[in-house]
């Protein structure tokens, strides 16, 4: 089974993920009914809307924590079921979470390190007998991870134990944990919360360079600002549904969105 | 190497390592002089010690608290007993006085030598084969715990133990394949390259190395050392690669691991597999080494033994396991030889006797370690290495590391 | 058929102990989120005390009525065991509510230990038998047969949980343990002292306990100091099959475990064309614990509580 593969993206108008009618139910609540959403390859494509809206429950159905009551998900044309995280990882999608969830006892390298693990193969045998190819791959895995801690801008603190690091690095160091699994759609969960207007223009520029390295950005944020200047499309979700989905612009001045956020609705 | 944080002089760090070393190897020899038991403790402290860092792999690397750990210590040892002794022969007489079918079937294939004397295996093949039964058993046991959560995944797992022990112990009825409560006696000793561990018989339990003679324990404290050092070696490589990342990983976050690309129910099972085998082996070496097994040696209260040593030392941490290992296998033995005679000096009688002293020492290690000292005695100096255990996480104002 | 009415008594009988200390077990469960692996030793604190005690009953005052010495006995063995508990809850658990779930699951198994080596250092260890007091006479329903002994532990069974129930439902201390076991903090915030609640709570599963362990010890006429070990692990198994937090479940999974187990024990030989015996009894509450965490984790009446994704 071939694991060093990572895949890669397509150019042909295919969008890079596919979501439709997505819904996921908790008891009396129904967290999501019937989102979709289409992000083209090398977009950076946002997911707003209010406090509750569905947003983080959306990244768990499609990253497979939550298993979704009904949709469709391709990734490249290519059907998936999020059944389990680890696969959908492997297919192509990475993540960083709300309330960061590094391994805080690790250092910042090794976290990246274990980021590796799914384009890697190494087992119990290489480990004990550190062969050749064992060798080398524990070297590139190495050295990719420094090379992401670099590429965020913490390569310095690569021996730092993570739960050490300051508020902006740990989200810097989740960034490049998921940039280590080489995915497709990198999809990341309020990744400004709590940072400063120094810290985000940073992270816009972070952005920036990961999407110039071919790959897409699915992202959650609060912050309108950045998200307008950053995001190709966006996507609105209120009470678990889509009610706006256009370029910033568009979304600006959509009537519905306007009222979601000012709580007319509400 | 991860032993010693980077602040210590790599030179003092060898000394002391060599230093260690000597010790270890000359101690038989010193020991002998006050006859055999010294070295008879420090041969069982061995095998705990395996025990002890199987187990680590299990709670210490992976983060699964497996009460049940001892099952797989059964059935190593038992593997020598049914493949390294007249056992065999008494299972197929069993079969064909109950089931001659199939009686008849094992009398077919196995031959009248095995019927009269029972299947006697050489070490190099019983080695890997209780490390095979015990890890394919460490899958088994483990595949039902893969969703469960620390304490049903503990008890779950203390369940199974018993219930491998309960078979172990029943097992003799209506087909005798375990021999019961009574065990199995008459295991083969480890026979390297022809001699005998044991000594040959009139030989006062002297093993014959060309013109020298040591005692069979020194032999077997040899032995034993040796799979010591194997186990040791195995698990910091496993620490150190891509494996143990995953399991660390695992430990630290499930969800997050999972979230990376990690397969965590291959992980899981694994760590269990691997903690297995080296269970397994050490009661092959158990078995031979005594000679007899029985469900008694493979209690509750021997899981927990271990599970005491991995936690006192240092959960997660190679040599504090090993310390803790030596200090609970090797401590009540010791102190029975000091404090006895000391209680009959004083007292006339013996208060606490060795069996008391053992498993008093057991629970105060485990409950003095857990509220002082969580991360044990001899806690890795990298944080990274420990568990949480002593990182509380209440008013942490970076971000939240642990949903 | 003549034996299955025999098992179900005995299922009854067998459950009604379970239930009384898997109460116990549910209970610090709910408001601790913890496992109390030493709550076994408490049925054996509770046994080991009333033996001592009824030795102490005949020098002072030999020749009461057999009744009244069980229910001095008990009547002893309640508060030691509920001082025991607080000790314990005090000590070994109070500084680890906040750790991580595995300090205090290893503390509590320590306390096991301990709690059996001080028992087997006062008392030994050999088992000491339990003297028979009420008339052994068994009397007979429809075919099987009931001792006195059992009667009276399925009467007080029932009261003491009819008893539990009221106060739970009833009373404002019910009322704060049930807040505090839904939400610790909030029943903080809305005055409930959960310090008190938490001591309440082991106190009122350790009186359970010490009834169950008296009565244990006179059902089965014999004392060990590793006599709570065994039942305490299957208690805990009931309590899970139950509903672990709920304190109907675990009612009623004590109940149901004991009948289990007496069911299985008694057709497991026809079951199984005589391969497995009746010695095998211990294993179904293992069987059944691995069964329930592995297929309703929720167990029969509780909520979602072992770990999805």
């Amino acid at each position: 089974m071939s694991q060093g593969a990572a895949p890669v993206a397509g150019n042909n108008g295919v969008p890079l993920l596919s979501v439709v009618g997505a819904s996921k139910r908790f008891g009396g609540l129904q967290a999501l009914s019937g989102v979709g959403l289409r992000i083209m390859p090398g977009q950076i494509y946002g997911l707003i809307g209010p406090n509750g809206a569905g947003k983080t429950t959306f990244f768990n159905v499609i990253t497979g924590l939550y298993r979704p009551d009904a949709g469709r998900f391709e990734l490249q044309g290519t059907p998936y079921t999020p059944s389990a995280p680890y696969l959908v990882a492997k297919a192509g999608i990475a993540r960083t979470f709300q309330n960061i969830r590094l391994f805080g006892d690790m250092t910042a390298l090794e976290n990246v390190m274990v980021g590796r693990h799914v384009r890697t193969s190494q087992g119990v045998f290489g480990a004990v007998f550190r062969h050749r190819a064992a060798r080398e791959e524990e070297a590139a895995i190495r050295a990719r991870a420094q090379e992401l801690l670099v590429f965020v801008g913490i390569g310095h603190y690569a021996g730092r134990t993570a739960r050490h690091l300051s508020y902006g690095d740990q989200r810097r160091l989740e960034i490049a944990r998921a940039l280590a699994t080489d995915p497709l759609l990198l999809a990341l969960d309020e990744p400004a919360a709590g940072m400063n207007p120094t810290e985000k223009l940073a992270l816009r520029e972070l952005l920036h360079r990961i999407r110039a390295e071919g790959r897409t950005i699915l992202l959650i944020e609060h912050d309108v600002k950045l998200v307008m200047g950053l995001c190709d499309r966006i996507t609105v979700l209120d009470y678990g549904k889509v009610i706006a989905e256009g370029t910033p612009a568009e979304v600006q001045r959509d009537a519905a969105v306007i009222a979601a956020y000012l709580g007319a609705s509400h | 190497m991860r032993f010693f944080s980077s602040a210590r002089d790599p030179r003092r760090v060898r000394a002391s390592l060599f230093a260690l070393v000597a010790v270890v190897l000359v101690f038989p020899f010193v020991a002998s002089q006050f006859g055999n038991s010294w070295v008879r403790i420090a041969d069982v402290a061995l095998l705990y010690i395996m025990l002890a860092l199987g187990l680590n792999i299990v709670v210490g690397f992976a983060g699964l608290l497996d009460l049940g750990y001892i099952a797989f210590y059964a059935i190593g040892a038992y593997t020598a007993g049914l493949f390294a002794s007249p056992q065999f022969a008494a299972v197929i007489e069993s079969f064909a006085s109950t089931y001659p079918a199939v009686g008849e079937i094992l009398v077919r294939l196995c031959g009248p030598r095995v019927v009269q004397e029972g299947i006697h295996l050489s070490l190099w093949i019983i080695v890997p084969l209780s490390a095979l039964l015990a890890g394919v058993f460490g899958v088994i046991l483990g595949a039902p715990t893969l969703k469960l959560r620390g304490d049903y995944l503990a008890i779950v797992t203390l369940g199974f133990g018993e219930i491998i022990r309960i078979f172990l112990n029943n097992l003799n009825g209506p087909v005798n394949i375990t021999n019961g409560p009574q065990g199995i006696n008459m295991i083969d000793p480890v026979r390297i390259f022809g001699i005998s561990l044991a000594g040959e018989a009139g030989s006062g339990s002297t093993v014959y190395i060309g013109g020298w003679g040591i005692p069979s324990v020194n032999a077997y404290y040899f032995l034993f050392l040796v799979f010591c050092a194997l186990t040791i070696f195995i698990s910091v490589r496993l620490q150190d690669s891509r494996l143990g990342r995953a399991w660390i990983a695992l430990r630290e976050d499930e969800v997050a691991a999972a979230a990376m690309g990690i397969n965590t129910r291959n992980v899981k099972l694994l760590a269990f597999a691997m903690g297995a085998t080296f269970g397994g082996v050490a009661g092959a070496m158990f078995a031979a080494f005594q000679g007899f097994v029985s469900p008694e040696s493979f209690s509750l209260t021997e899981s927990i033994a271990v599970l005491a040593m991995v936690v006192l030392g240092g959960i997660g941490h190679i040599p504090g396991v090993v310390l803790g290992g030596v200090l609970l296998a090797a401590l009540p033995e010791v102190l029975r030889h000091a404090v006895e005679p000391l209680q009959q000096e004083l007292f006339g009688r013996v208060w606490v006797d060795a069996e008391v002293m053992r498993q008093l020492l057991y629970g105060l290690a485990m409950v003095l370690i857990m509220l002082a000292r969580p991360a044990g005695l001899w806690p890795s100096p990298r944080p990274e290495d420990r568990p949480e255990a002593d990182h509380p996480h209440g008013g942490e104002p970076v971000g939240e590391v642990k949903a | 058929m003549d034996i299955f009415l025999q098992q179900i008594i005995n299922g009854l009988v067998l459950g009604a102990m379970y239930a009384l200390i898997a109460i116990g077990y549910t209970m610090v469960y709910g408001v601790l989120n913890l496992i109390n692996f030493a709550h076994g030793e408490i049925l054996m604190v509770g046994a080991m005390t009333g033996l001592t005690l009824l030795r102490a009953l005949e020098s002072v005052a030999p020749g009461l009525p057999g009744g009244v010495q069980l229910a001095l006995a008990i009547a002893g063995a309640v508060p030691v065991c509920v001082a025991v508990s607080l000790v314990i809850e005090r000590v070994a658990y109070r500084r680890l509510r906040n750790a991580p779930r595995l300090a205090p699951l290893i503390t509590a198994i320590g306390v096991s230990i301990l709690l059996q080596t001080i028992a087997m250092m006062i008392w030994g260890r050999s088992p000491i038998p339990f003297p028979q007091l009420l008339s052994p006479e068994p009397v007979e329903i429809a075919g099987a047969l009931i001792s006195h002994t059992q009667i009276l532990l399925l009467v007080l069974a029932v009261a003491a949980m009819a008893c539990l129930a009221l106060v739970v439902e009833r009373t404002r201390l019910g009322r704060a343990m049930r807040a505090t076991a839904e939400n610790p903090r909030v029943a903080g915030l809305m005055g409930v002292d959960t310090n008190k609640i938490i001591v309440a709570t082991f106190a009122i599963g350790a009186a359970l306990a010490a009834i169950a362990g008296v009565m244990w010890a006179a059902n089965y006429s014999t004392t060990q100091f590793a006599m709570g070990f065994v039942p305490g692990l299957k208690a805990f198994s009931a309590a899970v099959l139950g509903g672990i937090g709920n304190i109907y479940g675990a009612m009623l999974g004590g109940v149901l475990l004991g009948l289990i187990e007496s069911l299985g024990a008694g057709y497991v030989g026809d079951l199984t064309a005589g391969f497995l015996g009746s010695h095998y009894q211990d294993i179904f509450a293992f069987i059944v614990l691995v069964a329930v965490l592995t297929l309703r984790p929720a167990g029969i009446m509780g909520e979602r509580v072992a770990d999805r994704a």
